[in-house]
C-alpha cells in the first residue's frame, strides 16, 4: 500500500515538474525544452553515445573527448601540456614529447585538431593537432589515445592554419599565423613589408605507422596565414589558405590590417611541388627542429633534432601557386563535400564569398591575370567567384558542410549559426548560439562524407549559461539536431579550456580498435620488471635505479633501504595486471614532479631526489581493490655518509 | 500535452515496474547479502576438497594423461613464472594461495577457470567466494592467459608435489 502512494506520489511529481518545464519553455526563445528533444541527448545509464567528439583544449594544450549527443566528458588526452593527473611530460619516458629547439616547453595552445582520411572520408586512424605558440604538430593514435609524435615547425611563428589533412592523408598541413624574417635575423622590426615571409609546411604522413617528416615548406609574402583546407575529390591535390594582413602592417594591425578591400586565398598546387621535390626541386637550408616520437613496446619517448628542411619559393614552380581575391580580412577557408566551393569567410565582410574551383582552373587556363605580388599571379575576384549569401549575419568564421547539400555558417559578431545552401546561396535557417560562437562541428563535417546529424557550435562566452564560477567559465557549446530543415537546439554542454576546433565520428569506426591493455609479453621497456624475479634496487654512482612491480595490491620491492641524501632515486614500475581498466598509481612523497598512472602492462619512471633523512612512504594513488589502502611501502633515507647496503624487500 | 502526458505516465509506470525489478535483482545477486550463518564449525575455503566441482567458465572437460607432458608443463611453469608470481608462490601462501596439491582437493577444470574467469568464478561460484574473503578480499587478476597457456599452467601444477 505504502508502495502505491509512493509510486502516486511520484507520477503527480513527475506531472508537475513536466507541466512546469513546459510553461518555462513557452516563454523561452531556446526552443529546446519539448520532451522530444530530452530524449534526443538522454544516453540512459550504461548506454553508448553513438558519436566521439575532439574537442582541442586552446590554451590548456591538450584535447577532450566527448561523447554525442550526450555531451559528456570521457577523457582529457595530454598533448602540449605536462599533465599531472598521469605523468605525462613529468615522467622519464614521456618528457621528450615536450622537446623542441628552445628546450623543454610545457605547455602550447592547441587548435584544430583534424582526424586521419582515406579516399576523403574520415578512417579512425589517428588524429592530428597543432600547437600555436611554439610550432609544433602533433599525432594522437586513436587505438591507445595517447600522444604518439610530436613534429617541431621551424621557419613558422604562429601555427594557426594548422592542421589540416588530405584526403588520403598524404600530408597534414601547418601554415604560419606571423611572418617572421627566414632565416631568423636581427633587422628592424619597421622592415617587415618585402623582409619577412610565411612559411606554409607540407608534412608526409608515413601511410603505416603515421610519423611524419616535413617534405617542404613553401616560403610565401609576409602576410597572415589564418586558415586552410584541403581541396578534395575535383580538387585534390590543390590546397588553400586564406590570408589576412596583405597590407603587410606590422604595428597596430586591429586598424592597418584591415586597409585592403581583398585580401586572399592562396591556392597551392601541391602536388605539382611535390612532384619538383620529388625530381630534387628545392633548396635544404639549415633548420633546428624536434621530432619527438612515442614507442608503444618501449613505453618511451624519443626526441632527436633535426638539421635542415627544404624549402620552395613559389617563383621556382611557375603554375603552384595562385592568388584568389577574397572580401576582408577572410578567416575560415571551407572546402565544400565534392571539392567545387572553397568558402572564404571574410570576418569583415557583409557577404560570404564562395569560390568556384572550376572557374579558378578556367581562369588559370586562361592566363587571366589582375596582377601579381611577389610574382604569384593574382587572378580576378569575379572570374573566380561561384556566388555569394547576401547579408546573412555579422562577422562570419567558420563553415561546415551536412554532405546534403547545405552549409552552416558561424557568425561571432550576431552569435548564430546560418543555414545556406550551396549553389543557390539562400539562407535557410539561423539558430542562435549562445554566445559568440566560433568554430562549428558536423562529424566529418570537413571530409567528402559528412555524417550530417549532428553540428555543435563551440562559443567564446559562457556568461549566463551555467551556475557562476567567479570571473572565468569553462566555454559553453550547444548541440544541434541537423537532420531536418531546420536545426534544433538540443542542449548546452561546458567544455574544457577554450575549444577552438573539433573534429567528431562515428563511434563504430574507432571504439572497436581502441586498445584495452597493453602486452606484457610486448613490452621492450629496458628498465622493466616483468616478475617479482626481476625486481632490485642497483646503484649506479648517486643515481640509484629501483626495478619494481606492481598488481593488486601491493608492490614489489616495498620495503627499500639504503638509499642516501643526495641520490637521485629512479622508480621504474612495471603494472602487471593485464586486465581492462585496472590502471595503477604512484606517489612518492615530497618528490617534485607528479604521480605516475600506469597502464596495464606499461612502464613508466618516476624521479626523485630525496633531501631528508628519515623513512619515507609511497601509495597507490589510483582505487584498485579493495585493499588499495594497504597498496604502499616505504624507502629508509640515510644520510649521505652512511654504509648502509642497498637492500630490499616484499612480506619479509 | 496530452500526448507527453501520456508518454510521461508510461515513463513513470515504467520506473515503478524496474524500480521493483531491480529489488529483485537484488536479492538474487551476491553483493551486500551476509553469508548464511553455519553452525558447524567451517573447514577454511582453502582446505576443503571439492573434486567434483567444475567451476564457472570457458573450461567445461579436461583430460589429464596419466603420464605428465614434460614439455607441456615447462611451458606451464614460464607461464606460471611471468604471470602469476606476483601473488602465488609455489609452495606457500603468498596473496593467493600455493598451488603445490591443487589437484588433490580441486577439480583440473575448477583450476582452469579460476584462472580464465576469475571475475565470474568470485560471483557465481560459492568456493571462490569462500576464498575471496578468506585471503582477505584480494581479488585473482585475470592475467589474459589463453586456454592453452592456461592448460599448460595446469600441467605445471601436476609437477608440484
Amino acid at each position: 500500500m505504502k508502495k502505491i502512494l509512493k509510486s502516486t506520489l511520484a507520477i503527480v511529481a513527475v506531472f508537475a515538474a513536466f507541466t512546469s518545464c513546459n510553461n518555462s519553455g513557452k516563454s523561452s526563445n531556446s526552443g529546446a525544452l519539448s520532451s522530444n528533444n530530452a530524449e534526443k541527448v538522454y544516453v540512459a545509464p550504461g548506454e553508448h553515445d553513438s558519436h566521439y567528439a575532439f574537442i582541442s583544449g586552446g590554451y590548456s594544450g591538450n584535447l577532450t573527448v566527448y561523447g554525442l549527443p550526450s555531451g559528456r566528458m570521457f577523457k582529457e588526452i595530454p598533448v602540449f601540456s605536462q599533465f599531472p593527473t598521469n605523468g605525462y611530460g613529468y615522467s622519464e619516458e614521456t618528457k621528450p614529447m615536450l622537446e623542441t629547439s628552445y628546450g623543454f616547453v610545457p605547455w602550447d595552445d592547441s587548435h584544430h585538431p583534424d582526424i586521419s582520411q582515406t579516399k576523403g572520408k574520415l578512417d579512425g586512424r589517428w588524429i592530428f593537432i597543432n600547437g600555436n605558440n611554439t610550432p609544433r604538430i602533433a599525432r594522437i593514435s586513436l587505438t591507445t589515445f595517447e600522444t604518439e609524435e610530436i613534429i617541431e615547425v621551424p621557419n613558422s611563428a604562429g601555427n594557426h592554419s594548422s592542421s589540416f589533412i588530405t584526403e588520403n592523408t598524404e600530408y597534414v598541413v601547418a601554415g604560419t599565423r606571423f611572418s617572421v624574417p627566414i632565416p631568423q635575423k636581427d633587422i628592424a622590426i619597421k622592415d617587415y613589408k618585402g623582409n619577412f615571409k610565411g612559411a606554409l609546411s607540407f608534412i608526409s604522413v608515413d601511410p603505416e605507422h603515421g610519423h611524419m617528416d616535413i617534405k617542404f615548406q613553401v616560403l610565401m609574402p609576409g602576410f597572415n596565414y589564418d586558415l586552410s583546407h584541403p581541396g578534395r575529390g575535383k580538387s585534390h591535390g590543390w590546397f588553400f589558405f586564406t590570408t589576412y594582413n596583405t597590407e603587410e602592417a606590422n604595428s597596430l594591425l586591429e586598424v592597418n590590417a584591415s586597409q585592403n578591400d581583398k585580401d586572399f586565398i592562396a591556392a597551392i598546387n601541391w602536388k605539382k611541388i611535390e612532384e619538383y621535390v620529388n625530381n630534387g626541386g628545392g633548396t635544404m637550408m639549415p633548420a633546428n627542429y624536434a621530432h619527438n616520437v612515442y614507442d608503444d613496446n618501449t613505453h618511451t619517448a624519443t626526441s632527436t633534432m633535426k638539421k635542415e628542411v627544404r624549402v620552395v619559393n613559389p617563383s621556382e614552380v611557375p603554375g603552384a601557386v595562385y592568388l584568389i581575391p577574397t572580401p576582408k580580412s577572410p578567416h575560415g577557408c571551407d572546402v565544400d563535400p565534392s571539392g567545387e566551393y572553397i568558402v572564404g569567410n571574410g570576418k569583415l565582410s557583409a557577404n560570404l564569398t564562395v569560390h568556384s574551383f572550376t572557374k579558378m582552373l578556367d581562369a588559370i587556363k586562361n592566363e587571366k591575370f589582375a596582377g601579381d605580388a611577389y610574382g604569384i599571379p593574382i587572378l580576378n575576384f569575379e572570374d573566380v567567384l561561384a556566388g555569394s549569401v547576401e547579408q546573412p549575419g555579422l562577422g562570419p568564421l567558420h563553415t561546415e558542410f551536412d554532405g546534403k547539400g547545405n552549409a552552416y555558417t558561424t557568425f561571432f559578431i550576431s552569435s548564430e549559426v546560418v543555414k545556406w545552401k550551396l549553389g543557390t546561396w539562400e539562407v535557410i535557417d539561423r539558430k542562435p548560439t549562445y554566445y559568440s560562437v566560433g568554430h562549428l562541428t558536423i562529424p566529418g563535417g570537413n571530409s567528402a562524407e559528412p555524417f550530417g546529424k549532428y553540428m555543435f557550435a563551440m562559443n567564446k562566452i559562457t556568461k549566463d549559461r551555467y551556475l557562476p564560477t567567479g570571473p572565468e567559465m569553462e566555454h559553453s557549446a550547444q548541440l544541434y539536431d541537423i537532420s531536418g530543415d531546420k536545426m534544433e537546439l538540443l542542449l548546452d554542454f561546458p567544455t574544457h579550456g577554450e575549444p577552438h576546433y573539433a573534429a567528431a565520428i562515428p563511434a563504430e569506426i574507432i571504439k572497436n580498435n581502441s586498445r584495452k591493455i597493453f602486452k606484457l609479453t610486448e613490452n621492450e621497456h629496458p628498465k622493466k620488471a616483468l616478475s617479482d624475479a626481476d625486481t632490485k634496487v642497483v646503484r649506479d654512482g648517486k643515481n640509484v635505479h629501483i626495478y619494481m612491480t606492481m598488481i593488486r595490491s601491493h608492490f614489489s620491492p616495498d620495503n627499500i633501504e639504503g638509499v642516501k641524501v643526495g641520490d637521485k632515486v629512479f622508480f621504474h614500475i612495471t603494472n602487471l595486471e593485464q586486465d581492462f581498466d585496472v590502471p595503477h598509481g604512484f606517489a612518492m612523497i615530497g618528490a617534485r614532479n607528479a604521480e605516475l598512472l600506469i597502464a596495464p602492462g606499461q612502464t613508466r619512471t618516476l624521479t626523485w631526489e630525496p633531501e631528508k633523512v628519515g623513512v619515507w612512504p609511497f601509495y597507490c594513488t589510483d582505487f584498485c581493490s579493495a585493499l588499495h589502502q594497504e597498496m604502499q611501502g616505504y624507502v629508509r633515507v640515510s644520510p649521505a655518509s652512511s654504509d648502509i647496503e642497498l637492500s630490499w624487500s616484499l612480506g619479509e | 500535452m496530452k500526448k507527453s502526458l501520456k508518454l510521461l505516465s508510461i515513463i513513470a509506470i515504467a520506473t515503478v515496474i524496474s524500480c521493483g525489478g531491480n529489488d529483485k535483482k537484488k536479492e538474487e545477486s551476491s553483493y551486500g547479502k551476509k553469508a548464511p550463518v553455519k553452525t558447524e564449525k567451517k573447514v577454511a575455503a582453502s582446505q576443503r576438497i571439492e573434486l567434483s566441482n567444475k567451476g564457472v567458465g570457458p573450461i567445461t572437460s579436461v583430460t589429464l594423461a596419466a603420464e605428465i607432458d614434460q614439455d607441456m608443463a615447462n611451458h606451464g611453469m614460464e607461464v606460471y613464472n611471468k604471470m602469476c608470481t606476483a601473488c602465488h608462490k609455489a609452495d606457500k601462501k603468498f596473496i593467493g594461495p600455493a598451488p603445490k596439491g591443487i589437484l588433490e582437493r580441486r577439480a583440473p577444470e575448477w583450476v582452469m577457470n579460476m584462472i580464465l574467469n576469475p571475475e565470474g568464478m568470485v560471483k557465481e561460484d560459492p568456493l571462490a567466494k569462500d576464498l575471496l574473503m578468506e585471503f582477505n578480499g584480494a581479488p585473482m587478476a585475470n592475467q589474459g592467459l589463453t586456454e592453452e597457456d592456461a592448460r599448460a599452467v595446469l600441467e605445471y601444477f601436476r609437477t608440484l608435489k
